[in-house]
């Protein structure tokens, strides 16, 4: 018996598309197989068939080497197939423990024994180096320590195959770390992962094998120790793909954008934006670095309008826009794909053309005295959709069925189609494959080459230093250094954005 | 089967479980449901009279059922239109006794006041929920009550001295019609039934076709989007409880210009604000849905008349039968699940 898992010829149809056509994963015994795809290429619905969410039209599934039959996710689990989500499910009123045995309490005389489950989920926590509180609620705890109940709930509930959803789209870098030592531990105690990913960084770090397939189609199995970075890439998109993005030298003109010690409050009325500066200049891509948390998003969505500022100016082509709406913000030249594009990037029910037209559809020629001219609508959708390369049925299907990528280059389409002075992107390859990446940091520049100032804002420092002409750092609200990515290293800015070193105020302006 | 023919069957076959739900109730207690739901028929269509009295039914309701719809379609629960029909039925009596307009002027006058009647009456709560964020539900229900008793107050001692009915409008401001009223052998059917129509019309163009529909169906979806792109939220939410109000206000008029002609203290509320609830889940909060549920709704009301007098139903089970159909419509769920399950075996 050599295989734990082994999907052999999987073909899954839904109305107008094949997801998945012949697809064949075979898992090892104790090995970390990845599942690597572009957005949207098959993968979800793959781990659905052997979720038993789905049930496929051709193929079949052996769990060690037995042929089974998953109808629902009860049979899966009774298999020993446990999945750890990408959005967790997790009650947060309720504790650790709790949360663990939701569905499968141990009763004693129709009494939950919480004392025991408590004991039972230490004990495998301690088994695996999880270091979880079992009686923690789940709200006081952390993004990655909540990811580790998910972990235990397979476990306590004896899978010995798990299935992990893009685990680190939502962990810091530490907690990446820490996520992999307790795979590999996974591992050594006799347990199989399935880990899906785009992040070829980290294939090539814990997996042993890993198993490519492109538009539904299984295109190969490969050994991790036999392949690169550069040829998992292009497998995955069926191209050769360029990791450092081309650009040519920039010329920066005048200043676009010229913010003087702002100040802004987060929704909590605490300082998040401390008396910042910052200047962007047409022709260049100032990159913000920056944890997450050290006042990004309230600095753009001051900019934006979205937010008010306590004090500070915020000048666009030596105009103030303080105290400007929206609207008027958005009408004075400025574009913003937002960090979060189902809340703020998209109406998720609204089709794709009606959202194409988010922030113009009052103007001509989409509106004529207040009746929408939904021909001109699906005309300007049309062309987007085509010039992004938006993979969507069609111009009237939903945003929500969209898969994230495709999403995110409508909302860039649609900012950069406005033809912006200040482009201002937050997160824009949050949650992407490399293929989307690319041609998004493309487009980036294309508008720095127009002579556009673009203002680019990244939790991913190979991000920041790939596509900046100036790098900002952000620490507690401040920019505290201005570098050239040319001049610096990751070291040197991951010191920086830990707030460990600070420069003069008066390098900070000259660089 | 398409999405589209799935949202059809839905409603259709909840009526049916409904209908037959009733019959086993009537089985049950001992009534002949043949006979009962053929008395049904015939007090709904089986004279000029019938027909008549069942658009005149239908009428309101199919406004109140607009109200509704208009507001969920932009992401809010009106539940206040009882009240907003109250104040806009008010309003349109008041107009009618209190001015001396000329002919066809003094009625559209009338409308108009019910409308604004209804539509200031749901501004409270679009105003409360759109700067204060309380939630609009708790808001108009006690506003329902608020436009009972203070109407009741009003007729008493405003238009009345101290009386419980007022005297009967102009019959300038009146939609009552010799010419409708003779072909349908006297019954009270009135001109209302254009406005509904029109109403439906109006809900259709602003939601479908304006920018304005746009960004209330949008503020609706995504307030923050919505922000983002750059619309005014506040407005919006107070523009969409006004625009519900205003069509809540017009079923007032019906009731107050067309069946009653006047208007008198209530010792509770219609009913009729409520069922347009259940007529906008019935109808899918589209607007030909919410016309073919209002009728229907309006039908089920005046047969219920009948059945008393030809199959001896009491007339309560029709209740019991409405309440099954809106209870098998708000588990359409079930019903959902039932047509996909079929669908797909359908496929294999």
């Amino acid at each position: 018996m050599e295989y734990v898992i082994e999907m052999l010829d999987i073909r899954k149809e839904f109305p107008g598309i094949v997801a998945n056509d012949n697809i064949t994963l075979q898992v090892k015994k104790g090995e970390i197989h990845a599942l690597l795809g572009e957005n949207g290429a098959g993968k979800s619905t793959l781990m659905n068939v052997l979720f038993g969410l789905y049930q496929p039209e051709k193929g079949e599934i052996r769990v060690n080497g037995e042929k089974v039959h998953i109808s629902n996710p009860n049979i899966a689990n009774d298999l020993g197939i446990g999945m750890v989500h990408q959005h967790f499910m997790l009650v947060d009123p309720l504790t650790v423990t709790e949360n663990i045995i939701l569905g499968k309490e141990p009763t004693k005389f129709g009494k939950i024994n919480l004392k025991e489950a408590s004991k039972e989920v230490k004990k495998i926590s301690d088994q695996y180096g999880l270091s979880v509180d079992p009686d923690a609620k789940i709200a006081d705890i952390s993004v990655g320590m909540q990811q580790r109940v998910e972990i235990l709930k397979t476990l306590y509930r004896g899978a010995n195959i798990l299935i992990f959803d893009e685990p680190t789209a939502v962990l810091t870098p530490q907690e990446i770390k820490e996520l992999i030592s307790i795979m590999k531990k996974l591992i050594a105690e006799g347990k199989s992962i399935i880990l899906i990913t785009h992040k070829l960084k980290e294939i090539m770090e814990v997996c042993d094998r890993v198993t490519v397939i492109r538009k539904g189609q299984g295109i190969g199995t490969v050994n991790v120790a036999e392949t690169n970075e550069n040829e998992l890439a292009s497998l995955m998109v069926g191209r050769e793909v360029v990791f450092k993005t081309e650009k040519k030298e920039g010329h920066p003109k005048q200043d676009v954008l010229k913010i003087e010690n702002l100040v802004v409050k987060d929704a909590r009325h605490v300082t998040a934006v401390n008396n910042l500066s910052l200047n962007v200049r047409a022709g260049e891509i100032v990159g913000i670095a920056g944890v997450d948390g050290n006042g990004q998003s309230e600095l753009i969505e001051a900019i934006t309008g979205l937010r008010k500022v306590e004090s500070g100016t915020i000048r666009l082509n030596d105009k103030e826009i303080t105290k400007f709406t929206p609207r008027k913000v958005t009408e004075s030249g400025v574009a913003h794909i937002p960090q979060d594009r189902h809340k703020h990037g998209l109406v998720l029910d609204y089709s794709m053309s009606d959202n194409i037209v988010l922030q113009t559809y009052y103007k001509k020629p989409y509106s004529n005295y207040g009746v929408l001219n939904q021909k001109e609508i699906v005309k300007k959708a049309k062309k987007i959709i085509e010039e992004f390369d938006v993979r969507t049925p069609s111009e009237s299907t939903l945003a929500r069925a969209l898969s994230g990528g495709n999403q995110q280059k409508a909302i860039i389409g649609r900012e950069i189609d406005r033809n912006p002075d200040l482009l201002i992107a937050a997160q824009p390859t949050r949650g992407l494959d490399v293929g989307a990446i690319e041609f998004i940091h493309k487009r980036l520049i294309e508008q720095r080459d127009q002579g556009k100032a673009v203002l680019l804002v990244s939790f991913e420092l190979d991000e920041i230093m790939n596509v900046s002409d100036r790098i900002a750092v952000m620490y507690e609200g401040q920019v505290v250094a201005v570098v050239n990515p040319k001049e610096t290293t990751e070291q040197e800015l991951g010191l920086l954005m830990a707030g460990s070193k600070r420069k003069e105020a008066g390098e900070v302006n000259n660089v | 089967m398409s999405k589209r023919t799935v949202n059809l069957l839905v409603p259709i076959i909840a009526v049916l479980l409904g209908l037959l739900a009733g019959a086993i109730i009537m089985l049950v207690s001992g009534y002949n449901p043949i006979l009962g739901y053929s008395a049904l028929l015939e007090g709904v269509i089986g004279n000029e009279y019938n027909i008549g009295e069942t658009i005149r039914q239908a009428t309101p309701l199919i406004l109140a059922g607009l109200a509704v719809a208009f507001a969920f379609k932009t992401g809010l629960f009106n539940i206040g239109v009882e009240g907003q029909l109250i104040m806009g039925w008010f309003a349109a009596v008041w107009v009618g006794i209190a001015f001396d307009l000329p002919a066809g002027v003094h009625v559209i006058v009338a409308i108009l006041a019910a409308a604004v009647a209804g539509a200031l009456w749901a501004a409270i709560p679009g105003i409360l929920k759109a700067k204060l964020r309380v939630h609009e539900v708790i808001v108009s229900i006690m506003l329902n009550y608020t436009a009972l008793y203070v109407t009741n107050y009003l007729i008493r001692n405003v238009l009345t001295d101290n009386s419980d009915t007022t005297e009967r409008i102009a019959e300038t401001a009146s939609l009552r019609s010799e010419f409708l009223s003779s072909f349908t052998d006297h019954s009270r059917f009135h001109w209302g039934i254009i406005v509904a129509i029109l109403g439906a019309i109006i809900m259709w163009f602003i939601l479908e076709k304006t920018k304005t529909g746009y960004e209330l169906k949008a503020v609706g979806f995504n307030e923050e989007a919505s922000r983002y792109a750059g619309m005014n939220v506040s407005k919006n939410i107070i523009l969409s409880m006004v625009i519900s109000g205003a069509l809540a206000g017009l079923a007032g008029a019906m009731e107050g210009l067309g069946t009653y002609e006047f208007t008198s203290v209530k010792s509770g509320f219609t009913g009729i604000g409520f069922d347009g609830i259940a007529v906008a889940l019935l109808g899918g909060n589209t607007a030909i849905g919410v016309i073919l549920a209002g009728t229907l709704f309006g039908a089920l009301k005046m047969g219920a008349l009948n059945m008393p007098f030809e199959a001896g139903v009491p007339n309560e089970l029709v209740d019991i039968v409405i309440a099954l159909i809106i209870f098998f419509v708000a588990s359409s769920y079930v019903i959902r699940v039932f047509l996909e399950r079929k669908k797909r075996k359908g496929a294999k």
